[in-house]
């Protein structure tokens, strides 16, 4: 008899987390954001106990389409039954989204995934985000605000039309700082340039955007001692937990590492747990890294 | 709308698909397990697996390609949580086991014998065979037969489907041969094997490069496996499988011979599907005159000119 082993997960916020639910949700408004679009839904049960940090995945393309893929997306915002999501054009599934106007229904399943948990008591959070990676955070900071931490946020992007969310968050935040690649709004860089002195400051750090730039805040973070809270956008099939697609390595408590799925798990990880360096490898130690090697 | 699955009965001929349901915990806010023919449970095997790295998926037209690798928690695990959850819940088990020796095989299907829960098990021997330089061992009817006869020896009372893959000369001799060793039914099919190249890096979009193809894309092709699988063996039951997404497309499977169906990758897009499926089912089969989904089994082989309205007789 072999030993018992299972798969060591993550340690997770304590929170209680509602089960997603699956809805017929109708437009209720469309907003222009810079080069996004911000779509309002009602969608009933979906938010009333969703936290900053959670998605929610809407079916594309409608009943005869060819694509099966639901497309996953950050919660920017959740009043009462309505929730908002931004919607960025990458292929032809967010495409077919952004052809959608008010009065229009669409399959949506939520709330998913693990929230932001909350900075220590009284810490200042330092929020970075990369392009519409910031659709998290104005509900975020609006939480921390109501807590009585202290907010700050680096928003960056490669143009000025890529940014979001600079108007919303200038009110919830007490510093704002906002870069760009090529020079057309704020400062000229990225967001890893204007770390250095914000994150003195902070007690803190939550991060949202491509995963080279997770990867690049996560050591900033990790060198001055800070907890780093990163939410990861990885490719997905069915934002449920099932299709096993969007894994990457992370270290349980027990210092077991695993790949584990970022919608359930995820996507909000402890950023010192991921194993930025081994995403899209299979590093020999990984759990169950052995059998792979005999039947593969 | 009851349906067979060897020789036991299960409530509804419409089942999850091995792969697509996990153990089918992550689907139980959507639909109602226990009112499903079965959860038919991702491969497991005797040991834990890490899977691939990524990416392990492409979005295709009409379909996906993915490269898992059977990522998966090992027997032990699978015994401790995953078929107690589902038996605790109420719901049936189809247990889909996979392997690289055909001992291994033997010794899974061991240590699922009697357990709470177990309705059925599947035999994924779409694997590679590791003492065969990889080759997998359902595109070789001796290999095939050899694995289906030593999970036969090792639990001679559960039903046993063997899962086959498209990919061979000649899937109906290969059909033959599992039902010759002790398997009670054929599931059918597995994913067919295909390729995405990314344009912009110039590479295979996988980090396994090849991967399974799955979903309504490749339905025709699943379609025909049952078909010519039902011809040459009437009497075998099929679990058909492939890119069924709504009630009309499991119908085609029951009429091409397939006494039940797995829903599978429709689940990513509706994890309500199997669900949905089951109700569209049942109003198609009622549409065209069928009391019991039983009397629609094999139908479109009949002769040519007869009516297209099935008509109970007596």
């Amino acid at each position: 008899m072999t030993a018992m082993m299972s798969i060591p997960l993550p340690s997770v916020p304590n929170v209680k987390l509602l089960k997603p639910v699956q809805v017929r949700a109708q437009i209720v408004h469309v907003r222009a954001a810079g080069a996004y679009r911000e779509l309002a839904l009602h969608a009933p049960g979906v938010g009333v106990d969703a936290r900053p940090g959670q998605f929610v995945t809407l079916g594309v393309g409608g009943e005869s389409s060819a694509l099966l893929l639901r497309r996953a997306f950050a919660l920017s915002g959740v009043d009462g039954n309505v929730v908002s999501v931004v919607v960025a054009a990458h292929g032809p599934g967010t495409r077919w989204i952004l052809e959608r106007g008010a009065g229009d229904v669409m399959d949506l399943i939520g709330p998913l995934g693990r929230p932001f948990p909350e900075p220590p008591p009284g810490g200042a959070a330092l929020l970075v985000a990369g392009g519409y990676g910031a659709a998290p955070f104005v509900g975020l900071a609006q939480r921390l605000n109501a807590a009585g931490h202290a907010v700050a946020a680096v928003l960056g992007a490669a143009t000025a039309d890529r940014l979001y969310a600079v108007h919303d968050l200038a009110p919830l935040t007490q510093v704002l700082s906002v870069t760009t690649e090529d020079g057309s709004a704020g400062r000229t860089g990225r967001v890893t340039d204007v770390l250095p002195e914000l994150l003195p400051g902070a007690s803190a750090v939550y991060a949202c955007g491509p995963m080279p730039m997770l990867r690049a805040v996560a050591a900033q973070a990790a060198a001055c001692g800070l907890p780093c809270h990163v939410s990861v956008e990885e490719a997905m099939a069915c934002g449920i937990g099932v299709c096993m697609t969007c894994v990457l390595p992370v270290i349980g408590d027990d210092g077991t590492s695993a790949f584990v799925r970022s919608c359930v798990d995820g996507p909000v990880f402890d950023a010192a747990k991921v194993r930025f360096d081994d995403i899209s490898r299979l590093p020999g130690d990984l759990h169950g890294a052995g059998a792979m090697r005999a039947n593969t | 709308m009851r349906a067979r699955l060897g020789a036991t009965t299960i409530p509804s001929p419409v089942l999850t698909a091995s792969g697509c349901a996990a153990a089918g915990r992550e689907l139980d806010p959507f639909l109602d397990l226990t009112a499903l023919g079965a959860v038919v449970t991702k491969s497991v095997q005797l040991r834990a697996r890490s899977g691939r790295p990524t990416p392990r998926m492409a979005e295709t037209p009409s379909g996906m390609l993915n490269s898992i690798g059977l990522q998966g928690p090992g027997i032990d695990a699978f015994l401790a949580k995953d078929l107690p959850w589902l038996a605790a819940r109420g719901a049936r088990a189809m247990v889909s086991i996979a392997g690289g020796a055909v001992e291994e095989y033997a010794e899974l299907a061991s240590r699922l014998r009697g357990a709470a829960g177990l309705v059925a098990v599947e035999v994924n021997i779409s694997c590679p065979n590791v003492e065969s330089r990889g080759e997998v061992f359902a595109c070789d009817p001796a290999a095939a037969s050899a694995v289906l006869a030593a999970v036969r020896a090792a639990d001679p009372g559960v039903p046993v489907y063997a899962k086959l893959s498209p990919d061979v000369t000649d899937i109906v001799s290969v059909a033959r041969a599992c039902v010759d060793s002790g398997a009670d039914g054929i599931s059918a099919i597995n994913t067919l094997l295909g390729l995405v190249i990314d344009t912009d890096t110039l590479r295979p979009v996988l980090a396994a490069e090849t991967g399974g193809l799955s979903g309504p894309a490749i339905r025709p092709v699943a379609l025909r496996c049952v078909w010519q699988i039902h011809r040459a063996l009437p009497n075998t039951p099929i679990l058909g499988m492939g890119g069924i997404t709504n009630g009309a497309d499991a119908l085609q499977f029951i009429l091409a011979g397939a006494t039940a169906v797995s829903v599978g990758t429709a689940v990513f897009g509706d994890p309500n599907a199997p669900e949905r499926i089951g109700r569209e089912l049942a109003g198609a089969l009622a549409g065209k005159g069928f009391s019991r989904c039983s009397d629609a089994i094999g139908y479109a082989h009949r002769a040519p000119g007869r009516t297209g309205v099935h008509r109970v007789d007596a």
